[in-house]
């Protein structure tokens, strides 16, 4: 087939331009390992609790040594379970220090769901019967909101909550 | 007689005239109402508004999507296909009743699936993910569209092999081949979203089945999900390969190479659903990755387009004796509003495409997955590439189907109409994608968040939404009038039915562009390549079934 001199220029370059791009992508993913969450663990969306990680007492921020931490979540319409704090009431904000390396583990234990730090790369979507995961270090102070930010029902923009990363 | 001179003599009957101006009806009025919908959510986002009535506003979100995204585009381009396939190749009494068919079954699936929304049994939005459980006839009017759709696929495959037989060795008309394309890619890819709605969605509405795999529907919906906006975007494509180097008064810069970029956008269209799936669990890494990489393919047809559109301009610019680096861009026929739309769809492209490259990269659609950035990367795409070329396309279609003329008043209102659009989209366009980089969802009614100060940040581009969505409704308002004009009450007469040439000394088109067999052969090869371990994997991985949840969207 006969393409034209400039088209071959034009198409050889943003080709080019596209392997190159890719290889960027590639090498991010599979040798810096900045991969999608992508854990393939199931659970039972009716059951949530059946999981360590998901138990009502584990819920919320968990230090797990100097500057690690693990944030564990049961999403549900139109709510962000972060456990209880001493006074037994809902936890809705998160205190963690900067530079703290936090590992997000979220399940739904009804509808699809998104939850999203803004402001930052944590953004994941949340479906029931599997776990998402998500690690993260957060280097900037600031309050970040956590929106849901798949459609979950008629009462889905109420469904939030906070972290405040400090010095 | 040379197959050229052929399509210039085939005129459309009025029976033909009347089978496509009923899908032009149907695409006006969902213009109206789904338009109508998109400013009440812009106003109800700004916080200055809220909906009477009880109406809610995810019931007006699903409205405006499902009569936008899937009502709206597939009327207008079946109407649209069938003149093109009318003209250039023709059409029989049989083939024309049975078209007729497929037109009552979408219609009929059409009102069941609206009063389903309308009642506020069905507020799901059109992506309708399990388990949120909406009325079994919103699902069974969807599964009518897709079938009276899939009618007129049939029919389209009819009327080209009877052309082909009839005129044995000679090479199909480039305006059939490109429909009997863009319907190949939307029958391959319909059939997901059908599987996930007759065998799974269906039966578990109905309360034959107690559970519904999640990821698997997600996985089918998305496998069609993709290839949806390519069928969006071909015809935009064919306009501009085929009827705009006619109204500018030149050729095809190539027949080839038209053929060539369709056959891709049918192989790479398809098997890249995984890119829009990239942040959900249960799914391979390593699959994702060969999606995305399948995904970035359709540039390069792309790539291919945007050559042979400036070729052409410049090629006939020159031709007309416009010389100097840029002479000839600025003589091209900015005042004609059949010319001037498809090309401020066409420019809206080039930010419309880089921001698609953004959301299918790996890593870069973290940043932007479901934030309001992605729709605005939809209003640039779909609702300004696409609809202002179907736009364009209307001011001679209209006049030609209605035997009426398009005159230089109307034109100018066109014109008028042309640049309201491309101001309202590029406020609210440009809004959503700066609102959605500082991290504010979708699909979300107007929130507060508890009154964070990022919320607080978000408002302000939420109010210029609002200001883009009413300047949008304006511009839809005269969009119908003109649409009323070139219908009832323009003067009579014959308008043109533009279909370009190619140049007289053109290279012949090689043979194996029109080979069937290979093009579809290798799409499912690639489809088997891209979905078939997954998918396996999906299965044999699968966690216990979701009941149905009919509470969250108020369908108790």
């Amino acid at each position: 087939m006969h393409l034209h001199k400039y088209e071959r220029i034009w198409l050889l370059f943003g080709t080019g331009s596209l392997v190159v791009f890719l290889l960027i992508i590639g090498f991010g993913a599979f040798y810096k390992g900045a991969q999608p969450p992508s854990e393939k663990i199931t659970i039972d969306p009716q059951n949530v609790e059946a999981q360590e990680s998901f138990k009502k007492e584990n819920l919320g921020l968990t230090k797990v040594e100097d500057g690690k931490y693990i944030v564990n979540v049961v999403a549900s319409a139109f709510n962000y379970d972060l456990g209880k704090d001493e006074d037994g009431s809902n936890v809705k904000k998160l205190r963690i220090p900067k530079g703290s390396t936090v590992l997000f583990q979220v399940t739904s234990k009804d509808v699809v769901h998104g939850f999203e730090l803004a402001g930052t790369n944590v953004n994941m979507m949340v479906e029931p019967g599997y776990i998402s995961s998500y690690e993260t270090e957060l280097n900037e102070t600031g309050e970040y909101t956590l929106v849901c930010n798949e459609y979950c029902g008629t009462g889905h923009h109420l469904m939030f909550a906070e972290v405040e990363v400090y010095e | 007689m040379s197959d050229q001179e052929e399509q210039r003599t085939w005129s459309l009957s009025k029976q033909e005239k009347r089978l496509s101006m009923s899908f032009m009806y149907v695409t006006f009025i969902s213009l109206l109402i789904g338009g109508l919908m998109g400013l009440l959510q812009t106003l109800v986002r700004s916080g200055t508004f809220s909906l009477p009535w009880g109406i809610g506003y995810y019931q007006i979100l699903t409205v405006h999507g499902v009569i936008l995204g899937l009502v709206l585009t597939t009327y207008f381009i079946i109407g649209f296909q069938y003149t093109l396939m009318n003209k250039t190749v023709g059409m029989s009494h049989k083939q024309r009743q049975t078209a007729w068919l497929g037109f009552w079954v979408m219609v009929v699936g059409t009102i069941m699936a609206s009063i389903t929304i309308l009642l506020g049994k069905a507020s799901v939005l059109y992506t309708f993910y399990a388990p949120l459980k909406a009325h079994p006839a919103f699902y069974i009017g969807l599964a009518l569209v897709i079938i009276g759709s899939w009618i007129a696929c049939f029919v389209n495959f009819r009327q080209l092999q009877v052309w082909k037989k009839q005129h044995k060795g000679e090479k199909s008309p480039l305006l059939a081949f490109m429909v009997v394309i863009n319907m190949l890619l939307w029958f391959i890819a319909t059939l997901g979203v059908a599987a996930a709605v007759l065998v799974q969605f269906i039966p578990w509405s109905l309360g034959y089945a107690e559970t519904i795999n999640i990821l698997i529907s997600r996985t089918l919906f998305w496998y069609f999900g993709h290839p949806l906006v390519y069928f969006w975007l071909l015809p935009a494509y064919m306009a501009w390969y085929a009827i705009i180097p006619k109204i500018i008064g030149g050729k095809i810069f190539s027949d080839s190479l038209a053929r060539l970029s369709f056959v891709l956008f049918l192989m790479f269209s398809i098997p890249v659903g995984f890119h829009h799936q990239l942040t959900e669990p249960g799914i391979d890494p390593v699959w994702k990755f060969v999606q995305v990489t399948l995904t970035f393919m359709v540039i390069v047809p792309s790539l291919m387009t945007a050559f042979s559109m400036f070729a052409t301009f410049e090629t006939t610019g020159r031709k007309k004796g416009f010389g100097g680096l840029f002479g000839w861009f600025k003589h091209l026929p900015w005042k004609d509003v059949r010319f001037l739309a498809p090309m401020i769809g066409m420019l809206a492209f080039i930010p419309g495409g880089t921001g698609g490259i953004i959301n299918a990269s790996n890593q870069l659609n973290q940043v932007v997955h479901n934030t309001i950035w992605v729709t605005g990367h939809f209003h640039l795409t779909v609702a300004t590439t696409v609809i202002l070329t179907f736009f364009g396309l209307s001011y001679w279609l209209i006049p030609a189907l209605t035997g009426r003329k398009l005159t230089s008043k109307i034109n100018k209102l066109g014109i008028i109409q042309t640049v309201i659009w491309t101001v309202g989209m590029t406020i609210m366009s440009g809004s959503m994608h700066i609102e959605g980089l500082l991290g504010a969802p979708r699909r979300s009614s107007y929130s507060t968040y508890g009154g964070t100060e990022q919320a607080s940040d978000w408002i302000g581009y939420q109010i210029a939404q609002a200001v883009g969505g009413t300047i949008l409704f304006v511009g839809i308002l005269l969009m119908v009038y003109i649409f009323i004009q070139l219908v009832f009450f323009a003067p009579k007469g014959e308008e043109d039915f533009p279909i370009a040439e190619e140049e007289p000394d053109a290279e012949p088109t090689p043979r194996f562009l029109e080979n069937w067999k290979l093009w579809i052969g290798l799409t499912i090869g690639l489809i088997l390549i891209a979905y078939a371990i997954p998918f396996m994997d999906i299965i044999q991985n699968s966690p216990p079934g979701s009941p149905p949840f009919d509470w969250p969207i108020g369908n108790s």
